[in-house]
């Protein structure tokens, strides 16, 4: 738990601002912003999901014809990827309540390396799409396909997976931040704060992509 | 806690602009929200005046037919993202929510002035668009409409998407702060009405506001890469943008009204000098409202073509809206009995709320008919309404609390005697203006046409011209409100006899907002308690 006194042989920077009455009450309110945060990027999210559910109801086999042109092993191996993130992000916030900068130092490098794995296999994806001509809606030019819903697939497929892709840099950028700030001794077993959210909002991301990767990739 | 002692007031602390842009005070970041959506207010005003002048006569008046979309396209989308919805949380909230609570700020500052920024970056792209040309969907976006149209629909989205996350961050910051920085003794059941109502109003804030979020990005997806989602060409379906886009829209109507049924009970109760009856059922009204607003978008779609069983379930829910919405009129109508009324400024513009809110309640009822709906539908009847209760309730509301908290918030009185002609001027031009609505709407005038029928001409003008009475009664505010920044008497910490926490500290607040950090021992109407009178503010 935060302390409330600011150490003077501890190397961190915990400092109450000076609208808190304690570094307890701080660290409690920025804990509930961010959970707050998560539910408004449901929300966000929850539309398109809604979206995917309606189109699939109305043309399963448009959806059923589509889905064999996403690369399961590319986004299983993306799936494993980001669980493994997810894994060295939680260890980087433990390593970091044990005031061990080292640790934390690797696991959120190790974390950063699979976010820029998932871009980059996901890079890959996308330009095959486009090779193939598999794209949203009006841009679509695939010849092979023949149920006309299944531009909807595809749009759904980019918007999702785009938007999801977009939070994953996001997230990425917080980590690096992170980890500059680790770096310069910032975070100890005293004050983790920004630590510990932005791993909230890593495992926030990585959970979007469990609930992608079946509907995308698996179920036909 | 230790007790501040501050230099001067938050106004004089420090100068220049940079202590202004970069400030992290949240009555400075109040104060700049108030002067920006009050902005956006006067120029939302005169593109109703415009509208209203193209409608002083059958066929082209003043404008063409293009403009004339254009012109109510952006009079709606001006006064909904750029006005009602920031404006009583954003400006008064900001200032008093800390204050009311006994806190020394929000609970994310520096957040708080990043939502300001996103709503000036918001309404820089929309001004954009009104730039290009302008947008003439209406404000509700309509597919496929919106899709086909030249208009830079895409800037005024991108714009609506950027001030949706102020709105969220705002209501977020709002949430924290009531959970976590409430002063000693100040638990939930003691939080004046306007702390309950700005809750409600963040929780609606954070939920819904996201989805105008997705459905804005969409329709940019949509113009810039076709993903079909609304198109039938592609297999979309247009109402399934009506479905998202009400999902929010619909909310959104009680972020507006919420906050303005806060400042109304601040002010009966204070002008009435007497407790607020039903303290528990306004309080827990308010969070039923928010609940019960998230059931009912479909009625705004009675006949887009959704099944006839939609219909009904989402009539049926409708009606139940009305139940803590009328808890709160009639609770509001039990305190002035028997009250010692004082008929300043404040208390004029809560009895007009109280007047013309109910009205606007009423007809709400109609429309939330299915079968009479069908009737009144996309009618000027609908218009009516909702002037009822966006103006009629939440700017009477807002004006109710401008000259309540005047005092507070720049040490002034505002003059008593211009600010009554300005408010007789607005109510009996308010309803010169609207009241004629109904009955047009009721003959089957349709609404967003820039022609109408010749029988049509004569309420018409009438409308007009209380178009016109709104107007000066607003330019004769403005003036006075501006002079009174300077010339207005000084004002004391107390000046209405207050017992809400704001009101126990200075007229302008010290920086900090208290000079000793209070502690709070009763609720806030206590009026005629005899036992607690002076002891509010412990050290």
């Amino acid at each position: 738990m935060s302390g409330a006194h600011t150490t003077s042989s501890g190397s961190g920077t915990l400092h109450v601002h000076h609208h808190f009455d304690s570094a307890e009450q701080q660290y409690q309110s920025s804990k509930l912003g961010l959970w707050l945060f998560l539910v408004t990027e449901v929300l966000l999210f929850g539309g398109l999901f809604v979206a995917y559910i309606i189109f699939r109801v109305l043309y399963p086999d448009a959806f059923h014809e589509a889905h064999v042109f996403l690369d399961k092993v590319m986004g299983t191996t993306n799936t494993v990827v980001l669980i493994t993130s997810s894994f060295t992000m939680a260890m980087a916030v433990r390593a970091t309540k044990m005031s061990n900068r080292a640790q934390a130092n690797l696991c959120l490098i190790i974390t950063l390396l699979c976010g820029a794995a998932f871009m980059v296999i996901k890079g890959f994806e996308y330009s095959h799409k486009f090779h193939e001509g598999l794209l949203p809606g009006g841009l679509f030019t695939n010849t092979e396909i023949h149920a006309p819903a299944a531009k909807l697939f595809f749009s759904l497929y980019f918007m999702m997976t785009g938007l999801h892709g977009i939070h994953v840099l996001c997230g990425m950028a917080l980590i690096t931040w992170v980890l500059v700030r680790n770096m310069k001794g910032q975070f100890d077993a005293e004050y983790y704060t920004p630590v510990e959210l932005t791993g909230i909002y890593w495992h926030l991301v990585d959970l979007i992509w469990i609930y992608l990767f079946p509907l995308f990739y698996l179920i036909g | 806690m230790d007790a501040h002692v501050s230099t001067g007031n938050y106004l004089t602390q420090s100068h220049g602009w940079k202590s202004w842009l970069f400030t992290l005070d949240h009555k400075r970041i109040g104060v700049m929200y108030f002067f920006t959506t009050m902005l956006f207010f006067a120029i939302g005003g005169l593109f109703a005046l415009s509208v209203r002048l193209e409608l002083l006569t059958p066929g082209q008046t003043i404008m063409s037919m293009e403009n004339y979309n254009k012109a109510f396209t952006l009079h709606g989308a001006i006064m909904v993202f750029m006005f009602i919805i920031p404006s009583i949380p954003a400006a008064l909230g900001n200032f008093f929510l800390p204050m009311q609570i006994g806190a020394k700020d929000v609970a994310f500052p520096r957040l708080n002035l990043f939502s300001y920024y996103l709503l000036l970056i918001g309404a820089a792209m929309a001004i954009i668009a009104i730039i290009q040309g302008g947008v003439d969907t209406g404000w509700t976006f309509y597919t496929p409409l919106s899709i086909r149209t030249a208009a830079p629909v895409v800037w005024v989205a991108g714009g609506v998407f950027i001030m949706g996350f102020s709105s969220i961050l705002t209501g977020l910051n709002f949430i924290v702060t009531t959970h976590k920085l409430r002063a000693p003794g100040m638990t939930f059941h003691r939080l004046p009405l306007f702390i309950w109502a700005i809750y409600a109003t963040a929780i609606i804030q954070v939920l819904a506001t996201p989805v105008i979020g997705i459905t804005v990005a969409l329709l940019i997806a949509e113009r810039v890469f076709k993903i079909g989602f609304f198109n039938p060409e592609y297999g979309g379906d247009p109402v399934l943008f009506q479905h998202f886009f009400w999902f929010y829209s619909h909310p959104a109507v009680y972020i507006m009204i919420l906050p303005g049924m806060g400042i109304i009970s601040e002010v009966i109760a204070v002008f009435s000098r007497k407790h607020i009856f039903g303290y528990k059922a306004v309080a827990y009204s308010s969070l039923a409202i928010a609940f019960i607003s998230f059931l009912v978008w479909g009625h705004h779609m009675f006949v887009s073509g959704q099944s006839e069983l939609a219909s009904k379930i989402f009539s049926w829910i409708t009606m139940f809206v009305a139940v803590p919405t009328a808890i709160k009129v009639v609770n509001w109508a039990a305190t002035l009995y028997r009250g010692s009324i004082d008929y300043k400024t404040p208390m004029l513009y809560a009895l007009a709320f109280l007047f013309l809110f109910t009205i606007g309640g009423l007809t709400g009822l109609f429309l939330a008919a299915l079968s009479v709906d069908v009737h009144l539908t996309d009618t000027y009847f609908v218009v009516a309404h909702f002037h009822y209760v966006m103006m009629g309730g939440t700017v009477m509301g807002l004006l109710a609390g401008i000259h309540y908290w005047w005092p507070k918030m720049f040490g002034r009185m505002y003059p008593e005697t211009p600010a009554r002609i300005s408010c007789a001027l607005i109510f009996v031009g308010f309803n010169t203006t609207f009241l004629p609505q109904f009955w047009l709407g009721h003959l089957g005038m349709p609404r967003r046409y820039w022609d109408y029928l010749p029988q049509f001409t004569f309420l018409n003008q009438v409308s007009t011209f209380g178009s016109w009475m709104i107007g000066a009664g607003m330019l004769l505010m403005f003036i006075y409100l501006l002079w009174s920044l300077k010339n207005g008497a000084k004002a004391s910490a107390n000046p209405w006899g207050g017992k809400t926490l704001e009101w126990q500290t200075s007229s302008p607040p010290p920086e900090f907002n208290f000079d000793y950090a209070p502690v709070i021992t009763e609720g806030p109407y206590e009026y005629g308690v005899k036992s607690h009178e002076e002891a509010r503010v412990g050290s």
